[in-house]
Protein backbone atom coordinates (compact mmCIF):
# COMPACT_ATOMS: atom_id res chain seq x y z
CA UNK A 1 0.00 0.00 0.00
CA UNK A 2 1.34 3.36 -0.91
CA UNK A 3 1.15 5.22 2.66
CA UNK A 4 0.99 9.03 3.73
CA UNK A 5 1.77 7.68 7.26
CA UNK A 6 3.62 4.55 8.13
CA UNK A 7 4.26 3.68 11.58
CA UNK A 8 5.30 0.45 13.55
CA UNK A 9 6.01 -0.19 17.11
CA UNK A 10 5.04 2.84 17.86
CA UNK A 11 5.25 4.45 21.63
CA UNK A 12 4.78 7.63 23.33
CA UNK A 13 5.29 8.12 27.23
CA UNK A 14 5.11 11.41 28.86
CA UNK A 15 6.96 10.62 32.13
CA UNK A 16 5.45 8.15 33.78
CA UNK A 17 2.21 7.72 31.60
CA UNK A 18 2.15 6.09 28.06
CA UNK A 19 -0.25 8.39 25.87
CA UNK A 20 0.63 5.87 23.02
CA UNK A 21 1.98 1.69 22.82
CA UNK A 22 3.29 -0.52 20.19
CA UNK A 23 0.62 1.29 17.16
CA UNK A 24 1.20 -0.19 14.10
CA UNK A 25 -0.63 1.39 10.96
CA UNK A 26 -1.10 2.44 7.72
CA UNK A 27 -2.91 5.44 6.74
CA UNK A 28 -3.06 5.37 2.28
CA UNK A 29 -2.73 8.21 0.20
CA UNK A 30 -4.71 9.87 -1.71
CA UNK A 31 -7.65 9.86 0.40
CA UNK A 32 -9.33 11.57 2.97
CA UNK A 33 -9.02 9.64 5.87
CA UNK A 34 -10.76 10.33 9.21
CA UNK A 35 -9.31 8.68 12.91
CA UNK A 36 -11.52 8.03 15.17
CA UNK A 37 -11.51 6.62 18.60
CA UNK A 38 -12.37 7.27 22.19
CA UNK A 39 -10.73 9.76 24.58
CA UNK A 40 -7.15 8.52 25.65
CA UNK A 41 -6.74 5.92 22.29
CA UNK A 42 -3.74 8.26 21.45
CA UNK A 43 -5.11 10.12 18.32
CA UNK A 44 -3.75 13.14 19.17
CA UNK A 45 -0.42 11.89 20.19
CA UNK A 46 -0.29 9.96 17.08
CA UNK A 47 -0.56 13.20 15.04
CA UNK A 48 1.43 15.22 16.79
CA UNK A 49 4.15 12.82 16.18
CA UNK A 50 3.40 12.70 12.17
CA UNK A 51 3.86 16.37 11.93
CA UNK A 52 7.09 16.23 14.14
CA UNK A 53 5.82 18.24 16.81
CA UNK A 54 6.60 15.23 19.37
CA UNK A 55 9.17 12.49 19.22
CA UNK A 56 8.51 9.17 19.67
CA UNK A 57 9.67 7.32 22.56
CA UNK A 58 10.08 4.08 20.99
CA UNK A 59 9.19 2.42 17.69
CA UNK A 60 9.13 4.22 14.01
CA UNK A 61 7.12 6.59 12.37
CA UNK A 62 7.46 7.24 8.46
CA UNK A 63 5.67 10.66 7.01
CA UNK A 64 5.52 11.19 3.24
CA UNK A 65 8.69 8.82 2.80
CA UNK A 66 10.52 10.87 5.61
CA UNK A 67 11.06 11.16 9.06
CA UNK A 68 8.53 13.76 10.79
CA UNK A 69 10.14 17.20 10.82
CA UNK A 70 13.57 16.33 9.92
CA UNK A 71 14.24 19.32 7.41
CA UNK A 72 12.80 22.62 5.44
CA UNK A 73 11.52 20.02 2.88
CA UNK A 74 9.35 17.84 5.06
CA UNK A 75 8.23 20.44 7.30
CA UNK A 76 6.73 22.10 4.06
CA UNK A 77 4.91 18.53 2.78
CA UNK A 78 2.80 18.70 5.83
CA UNK A 79 0.46 21.03 7.09
CA UNK A 80 -0.83 20.39 10.75
CA UNK A 81 -4.30 21.98 11.83
CA UNK A 82 -3.99 21.92 15.72
CA UNK A 83 -6.83 20.79 17.87
CA UNK A 84 -9.25 23.40 18.92
CA UNK A 85 -7.93 25.61 15.63
CA UNK A 86 -5.31 27.98 17.53
CA UNK A 87 -4.09 30.90 16.03
CA UNK A 88 -2.13 34.22 17.41
CA UNK A 89 -5.16 36.50 18.73
CA UNK A 90 -2.87 39.26 18.96
CA UNK A 91 -1.90 39.25 14.96
CA UNK A 92 -4.24 40.45 12.40
CA UNK A 93 -6.03 37.96 9.69
CA UNK A 94 -3.31 40.11 7.77
CA UNK A 95 -0.44 39.63 9.63
CA UNK A 96 -1.30 35.90 9.44
CA UNK A 97 -1.16 35.46 5.86
CA UNK A 98 2.11 37.50 5.34
CA UNK A 99 3.46 35.18 8.21
CA UNK A 100 2.31 32.21 6.39
CA UNK A 101 3.94 33.58 2.95
CA UNK A 102 7.51 34.21 4.98
CA UNK A 103 7.52 31.07 6.24
CA UNK A 104 6.05 28.33 3.87
CA UNK A 105 7.91 28.35 0.58
CA UNK A 106 5.27 26.90 -1.37
CA UNK A 107 2.54 29.58 -0.26
CA UNK A 108 -0.18 30.09 -2.51
CA UNK A 109 -1.29 33.73 -1.50
CA UNK A 110 -3.97 33.77 -3.86
CA UNK A 111 -5.58 30.80 -2.55
CA UNK A 112 -5.06 32.76 0.98
CA UNK A 113 -6.32 35.96 -0.19
CA UNK A 114 -9.20 34.82 -2.29
CA UNK A 115 -11.03 32.67 0.86
CA UNK A 116 -10.27 35.29 3.29
CA UNK A 117 -12.09 37.44 0.88
CA UNK A 118 -14.60 34.85 0.22
CA UNK A 119 -15.36 34.62 4.09
CA UNK A 120 -16.17 38.16 4.45
CA UNK A 121 -13.56 38.86 7.24
CA UNK A 122 -11.89 41.68 7.87
CA UNK A 123 -8.28 41.03 6.88
CA UNK A 124 -7.66 44.10 9.44
CA UNK A 125 -9.19 42.20 12.31
CA UNK A 126 -6.97 40.80 14.89
CA UNK A 127 -7.54 36.59 15.26
CA UNK A 128 -8.59 37.33 19.08
CA UNK A 129 -11.75 39.31 17.90
CA UNK A 130 -12.51 36.42 15.06
CA UNK A 131 -15.70 34.10 15.98
CA UNK A 132 -14.64 30.19 16.77
CA UNK A 133 -16.02 29.37 13.20
CA UNK A 134 -13.91 32.05 11.64
CA UNK A 135 -10.45 31.41 13.90
CA UNK A 136 -11.26 27.27 12.17
CA UNK A 137 -11.12 29.14 8.74
CA UNK A 138 -8.68 31.26 9.29
CA UNK A 139 -6.34 28.42 10.36
CA UNK A 140 -7.62 26.44 7.56
CA UNK A 141 -6.80 29.20 5.19
CA UNK A 142 -3.22 28.77 6.49
CA UNK A 143 -2.97 24.94 6.09
CA UNK A 144 -4.81 25.08 2.40
CA UNK A 145 -2.28 28.42 1.39
CA UNK A 146 0.97 26.19 2.34
CA UNK A 147 0.04 23.47 -0.49
CA UNK A 148 0.99 20.62 1.68
CA UNK A 149 0.43 17.20 0.24
CA UNK A 150 -0.45 15.98 3.17
CA UNK A 151 -2.95 17.65 5.42
CA UNK A 152 -3.01 17.09 9.01
CA UNK A 153 -6.23 18.17 11.09
CA UNK A 154 -7.07 17.15 15.26
CA UNK A 155 -10.38 17.33 15.97
CA UNK A 156 -11.06 20.49 14.07
CA UNK A 157 -14.76 20.66 14.28
CA UNK A 158 -14.99 19.62 17.79
CA UNK A 159 -16.03 23.10 19.57
CA UNK A 160 -18.00 24.58 16.30
CA UNK A 161 -21.82 25.08 16.19
CA UNK A 162 -23.51 22.98 13.28
CA UNK A 163 -23.22 25.80 10.47
CA UNK A 164 -19.66 26.62 11.11
CA UNK A 165 -18.95 22.98 11.13
CA UNK A 166 -20.56 22.61 7.50
CA UNK A 167 -19.31 25.30 6.28
CA UNK A 168 -15.25 24.80 7.63
CA UNK A 169 -16.52 20.87 5.78
CA UNK A 170 -17.24 21.90 2.37
CA UNK A 171 -14.36 24.30 2.42
CA UNK A 172 -11.88 21.34 3.34
CA UNK A 173 -13.80 19.16 0.81
CA UNK A 174 -13.54 22.10 -2.07
CA UNK A 175 -9.94 22.31 -1.18
CA UNK A 176 -9.29 18.48 -1.62
CA UNK A 177 -11.25 18.29 -4.54
CA UNK A 178 -9.04 21.38 -6.40
CA UNK A 179 -5.70 20.47 -4.71
CA UNK A 180 -4.24 17.25 -4.86
CA UNK A 181 -3.44 16.44 -1.19
CA UNK A 182 -4.07 13.94 1.34
CA UNK A 183 -5.83 14.75 4.19
CA UNK A 184 -5.93 12.91 7.80
CA UNK A 185 -8.67 14.19 10.18
CA UNK A 186 -9.55 12.80 13.74
CA UNK A 187 -13.04 13.65 14.89
CA UNK A 188 -15.86 11.91 17.55
CA UNK A 189 -18.58 13.33 14.86
CA UNK A 190 -18.91 9.97 12.66
CA UNK A 191 -21.74 11.47 10.72
CA UNK A 192 -19.38 14.19 9.59
CA UNK A 193 -16.38 11.67 8.46
CA UNK A 194 -18.93 9.63 6.62
CA UNK A 195 -19.47 12.14 4.49
CA UNK A 196 -16.19 13.88 4.31
CA UNK A 197 -13.67 10.82 4.30
CA UNK A 198 -13.08 7.72 2.18
CA UNK A 199 -11.29 5.97 4.65
CA UNK A 200 -11.72 5.20 7.99
CA UNK A 201 -9.34 4.14 11.04
CA UNK A 202 -10.67 3.19 14.49
CA UNK A 203 -8.01 3.53 16.74
CA UNK A 204 -8.57 1.91 20.66
CA UNK A 205 -6.43 1.37 23.43
CA UNK A 206 -3.21 2.13 20.71
CA UNK A 207 -4.78 -0.43 18.45
CA UNK A 208 -6.23 -0.25 14.87
CA UNK A 209 -9.79 -2.19 15.49
CA UNK A 210 -10.82 -1.79 12.36
CA UNK A 211 -9.21 0.15 9.39
CA UNK A 212 -10.95 -0.10 5.43
CA UNK A 213 -12.40 2.06 3.01
CA UNK A 214 -15.76 3.17 4.23
CA UNK A 215 -17.75 1.88 1.51
CA UNK A 216 -16.55 -1.41 1.77
CA UNK A 217 -17.01 -1.31 5.84
CA UNK A 218 -20.77 -0.27 5.18
CA UNK A 219 -20.80 -3.51 2.63
CA UNK A 220 -19.54 -5.98 4.58
CA UNK A 221 -21.03 -5.14 7.64
CA UNK A 222 -24.55 -6.17 8.65
CA UNK A 223 -27.17 -6.69 11.90
CA UNK A 224 -28.49 -10.04 12.04
CA UNK A 225 -31.58 -10.91 14.57
CA UNK A 226 -33.48 -13.72 14.51
CA UNK A 227 -33.94 -16.96 17.20
CA UNK A 228 -31.38 -17.55 19.96
CA UNK A 229 -28.73 -18.80 18.35
CA UNK A 230 -25.10 -19.51 19.50
CA UNK A 231 -22.65 -17.30 17.77
CA UNK A 232 -20.55 -20.28 17.40
CA UNK A 233 -22.36 -22.02 15.21
CA UNK A 234 -21.90 -19.31 12.03
CA UNK A 235 -20.47 -19.91 9.23
CA UNK A 236 -16.72 -19.49 8.65
CA UNK A 237 -17.07 -16.67 7.02
CA UNK A 238 -19.13 -14.60 9.03
CA UNK A 239 -16.90 -12.76 11.74
CA UNK A 240 -19.07 -11.67 15.04
CA UNK A 241 -18.40 -7.93 15.50
CA UNK A 242 -20.52 -8.23 18.95
CA UNK A 243 -23.44 -10.08 20.04
CA UNK A 244 -26.28 -9.27 22.90
CA UNK A 245 -29.25 -12.37 23.70
CA UNK A 246 -32.55 -12.17 25.02
CA UNK A 247 -34.25 -15.51 26.27
CA UNK A 248 -35.20 -15.80 23.04
CA UNK A 249 -33.48 -13.42 20.20
CA UNK A 250 -30.48 -13.03 19.54
CA UNK A 251 -28.73 -10.13 17.79
CA UNK A 252 -25.48 -9.95 15.72
CA UNK A 253 -23.02 -7.61 14.17
CA UNK A 254 -20.91 -9.32 11.84
CA UNK A 255 -18.75 -8.54 9.09
CA UNK A 256 -19.05 -10.79 6.10
CA UNK A 257 -17.90 -10.81 2.53
CA UNK A 258 -20.60 -12.94 0.95
CA UNK A 259 -24.24 -12.32 1.71
CA UNK A 260 -26.20 -14.18 4.37
CA UNK A 261 -28.28 -16.47 2.97
CA UNK A 262 -29.41 -18.46 6.28
CA UNK A 263 -33.52 -17.44 6.17
CA UNK A 264 -33.75 -17.36 10.22
CA UNK A 265 -32.01 -14.11 10.17
CA UNK A 266 -33.39 -10.95 9.17
CA UNK A 267 -30.99 -8.82 7.99
CA UNK A 268 -30.14 -5.03 8.13
CA UNK A 269 -27.89 -2.64 6.57
CA UNK A 270 -25.84 -1.10 9.74
CA UNK A 271 -24.74 2.77 9.77
CA UNK A 272 -21.10 3.62 10.33
CA UNK A 273 -22.05 5.37 13.80
CA UNK A 274 -23.04 1.68 14.99
CA UNK A 275 -20.29 0.02 13.30
CA UNK A 276 -17.56 2.39 14.57
CA UNK A 277 -19.22 1.97 18.10
CA UNK A 278 -19.59 -1.85 18.01
CA UNK A 279 -16.16 -1.77 17.30
CA UNK A 280 -15.01 0.52 20.66
CA UNK A 281 -16.95 -1.19 22.85
CA UNK A 282 -16.00 -4.32 21.44
CA UNK A 283 -12.48 -3.42 22.14
CA UNK A 284 -13.29 -1.82 25.74
CA UNK A 285 -15.06 -5.00 26.89
CA UNK A 286 -11.38 -7.14 25.91
CA UNK A 287 -9.08 -4.99 27.73
CA UNK A 288 -11.81 -5.48 30.78
CA UNK A 289 -11.95 -9.09 30.34
CA UNK A 290 -7.76 -9.29 29.13
CA UNK A 291 -8.76 -11.80 26.38
CA UNK A 292 -6.73 -11.30 23.53
CA UNK A 293 -9.13 -10.24 20.58
CA UNK A 294 -8.87 -12.55 18.30
CA UNK A 295 -11.17 -14.67 21.16
CA UNK A 296 -13.82 -12.21 20.22
CA UNK A 297 -13.83 -11.51 17.11
CA UNK A 298 -13.68 -14.90 14.94
CA UNK B 1 -29.93 20.42 -12.94
CA UNK B 2 -30.94 18.58 -10.16
CA UNK B 3 -30.11 18.82 -6.36
CA UNK B 4 -28.52 16.27 -4.57
CA UNK B 5 -29.29 15.53 -0.50
CA UNK B 6 -27.96 12.76 1.63
CA UNK B 7 -29.46 11.13 4.10
CA UNK B 8 -27.08 10.19 7.31
CA UNK B 9 -29.12 7.77 9.14
CA UNK B 10 -30.39 5.45 6.01
CA UNK B 11 -26.97 3.06 6.17
CA UNK B 12 -26.82 3.90 2.57
CA UNK B 13 -23.65 4.83 1.63
CA UNK B 14 -23.22 8.38 0.55
CA UNK B 15 -22.51 7.33 -3.14
CA UNK B 16 -24.83 4.85 -3.36
CA UNK B 17 -27.61 7.59 -2.24
CA UNK B 18 -25.88 9.83 -5.46
CA UNK B 19 -26.64 6.91 -7.74
CA UNK B 20 -30.31 5.96 -6.53
CA UNK B 21 -30.51 9.90 -6.32
CA UNK B 22 -30.22 10.30 -10.24
CA UNK B 23 -31.89 7.00 -11.34
CA UNK B 24 -34.85 8.47 -9.27
CA UNK B 25 -34.76 11.00 -11.45
CA UNK B 26 -33.94 9.55 -14.82
CA UNK B 27 -36.97 7.76 -13.78
CA UNK B 28 -39.22 9.80 -13.20
CA UNK B 29 -38.57 12.03 -15.87
CA UNK B 30 -36.79 14.99 -14.37
CA UNK B 31 -33.63 14.49 -15.88
CA UNK B 32 -33.84 13.97 -20.01
CA UNK B 33 -31.23 13.23 -22.62
CA UNK B 34 -28.30 15.76 -22.66
CA UNK B 35 -28.91 17.24 -19.18
CA UNK B 36 -25.79 18.27 -16.88
CA UNK B 37 -25.45 16.65 -13.57
CA UNK B 38 -23.81 18.75 -11.27
CA UNK B 39 -20.01 19.31 -11.35
CA UNK B 40 -17.98 17.35 -8.70
CA UNK B 41 -16.83 20.51 -7.59
CA UNK B 42 -20.31 21.47 -6.84
CA UNK B 43 -21.39 18.69 -4.81
CA UNK B 44 -18.91 18.60 -2.55
CA UNK B 45 -19.25 22.47 -1.82
CA UNK B 46 -23.09 21.99 -1.65
CA UNK B 47 -22.86 18.65 0.32
CA UNK B 48 -19.69 18.69 2.09
CA UNK B 49 -18.64 15.37 1.27
CA UNK B 50 -15.53 13.92 -0.37
CA UNK B 51 -14.65 14.50 -4.12
CA UNK B 52 -14.14 10.93 -4.57
CA UNK B 53 -17.63 10.14 -3.20
CA UNK B 54 -18.98 11.82 -6.42
CA UNK B 55 -16.62 10.94 -8.93
CA UNK B 56 -17.42 7.01 -7.97
CA UNK B 57 -21.13 7.72 -8.19
CA UNK B 58 -20.21 9.37 -11.59
CA UNK B 59 -18.15 6.09 -12.86
CA UNK B 60 -20.91 4.25 -12.04
CA UNK B 61 -23.37 5.86 -13.61
CA UNK B 62 -21.01 6.09 -16.40
CA UNK B 63 -20.41 1.77 -16.34
CA UNK B 64 -24.28 1.61 -16.52
CA UNK B 65 -24.23 3.81 -19.76
CA UNK B 66 -26.55 6.29 -18.01
CA UNK B 67 -24.13 8.90 -18.27
CA UNK B 68 -21.08 9.80 -20.07
CA UNK B 69 -18.48 12.62 -18.66
CA UNK B 70 -16.89 15.31 -21.22
CA UNK B 71 -13.64 16.11 -19.92
CA UNK B 72 -13.03 19.58 -18.53
CA UNK B 73 -17.09 20.67 -19.77
CA UNK B 74 -19.03 18.21 -17.03
CA UNK B 75 -20.69 14.81 -17.15
CA UNK B 76 -24.44 14.76 -19.05
CA UNK B 77 -27.30 12.33 -19.30
CA UNK B 78 -27.10 9.88 -22.10
CA UNK B 79 -29.87 7.71 -21.39
CA UNK B 80 -33.13 7.60 -19.72
CA UNK B 81 -34.95 5.62 -17.79
CA UNK B 82 -38.29 6.63 -17.88
CA UNK B 83 -39.21 5.67 -21.91
CA UNK B 84 -39.98 2.39 -21.50
CA UNK B 85 -41.07 2.16 -17.64
CA UNK B 86 -44.02 4.78 -17.23
CA UNK B 87 -46.29 2.89 -19.26
CA UNK B 88 -45.96 0.03 -17.07
CA UNK B 89 -46.20 1.72 -13.84
CA UNK B 90 -49.94 2.29 -14.01
CA UNK B 91 -51.12 -1.20 -14.39
CA UNK B 92 -48.23 -2.35 -11.82
CA UNK B 93 -49.47 0.66 -9.34
CA UNK B 94 -53.42 -0.80 -9.68
CA UNK B 95 -52.59 -4.62 -9.10
CA UNK B 96 -50.29 -3.92 -5.94
CA UNK B 97 -53.51 -1.71 -4.86
CA UNK B 98 -55.33 -4.89 -5.29
CA UNK B 99 -52.70 -7.00 -3.18
CA UNK B 100 -52.99 -4.50 -0.63
CA UNK B 101 -56.66 -4.68 -0.46
CA UNK B 102 -56.30 -8.27 0.12
CA UNK B 103 -54.27 -7.95 2.76
CA UNK B 104 -55.83 -5.77 4.74
CA UNK B 105 -58.61 -8.41 4.20
CA UNK B 106 -56.43 -10.85 5.62
CA UNK B 107 -56.19 -8.80 9.03
CA UNK B 108 -52.51 -7.63 8.50
CA UNK B 109 -51.97 -3.84 9.63
CA UNK B 110 -49.83 -1.53 7.71
CA UNK B 111 -46.47 -2.36 9.91
CA UNK B 112 -46.92 -6.30 9.17
CA UNK B 113 -47.55 -5.08 5.39
CA UNK B 114 -44.45 -3.02 5.41
CA UNK B 115 -42.72 -6.29 7.00
CA UNK B 116 -43.81 -8.86 4.69
CA UNK B 117 -43.05 -6.38 1.63
CA UNK B 118 -39.55 -6.05 3.10
CA UNK B 119 -38.62 -9.30 3.64
CA UNK B 120 -40.32 -10.39 0.10
CA UNK B 121 -38.31 -7.94 -1.38
CA UNK B 122 -35.27 -8.58 -0.02
CA UNK B 123 -35.35 -12.54 -0.35
CA UNK B 124 -36.06 -11.90 -4.28
CA UNK B 125 -33.53 -9.65 -4.70
CA UNK B 126 -31.30 -12.43 -2.87
CA UNK B 127 -32.12 -15.29 -5.13
CA UNK B 128 -31.93 -12.98 -8.03
CA UNK B 129 -27.86 -11.86 -7.22
CA UNK B 130 -27.74 -15.79 -6.38
CA UNK B 131 -28.62 -16.83 -10.09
Amino acid sequence: MNAVISTAGLGKRYRRRWALTDCTLDVPAGKVVGLVGPNGAGKTTLLSMAVGMLAPTTGTIEVLGGRPASGPEQLAKVGYVAQDTPTYTGLTVDEHLRLGAALNPRWDDAVARDRIRRLGVDPAQRAGRLSGGQRAQLALTLGIAKRPELLVLDEPVASLDPLARREFLQDLMEAVAEHEMSVVLSSHLVSDLERVCDHLIVLVDSRVQVAGDIDDLLATHHRLTGPRRDPETLPADQQVISASHTDRQSTLLVRTEAPVLDPAWSVDQLGLEDLVLAYMSGARDVARDERPAFEVLS
Amino acid sequence: MIEFHLDARSGVSPYQQLVHQVRHALRLGLLHEGDQLPTVKDVVARLAINPNTVLKAYRELEHEGLVSARPGVGTFVTRTLADDNLAAHGPLRRELQRWLAKARGAGLDDPSIEALFATTFRGAAEQQDIA
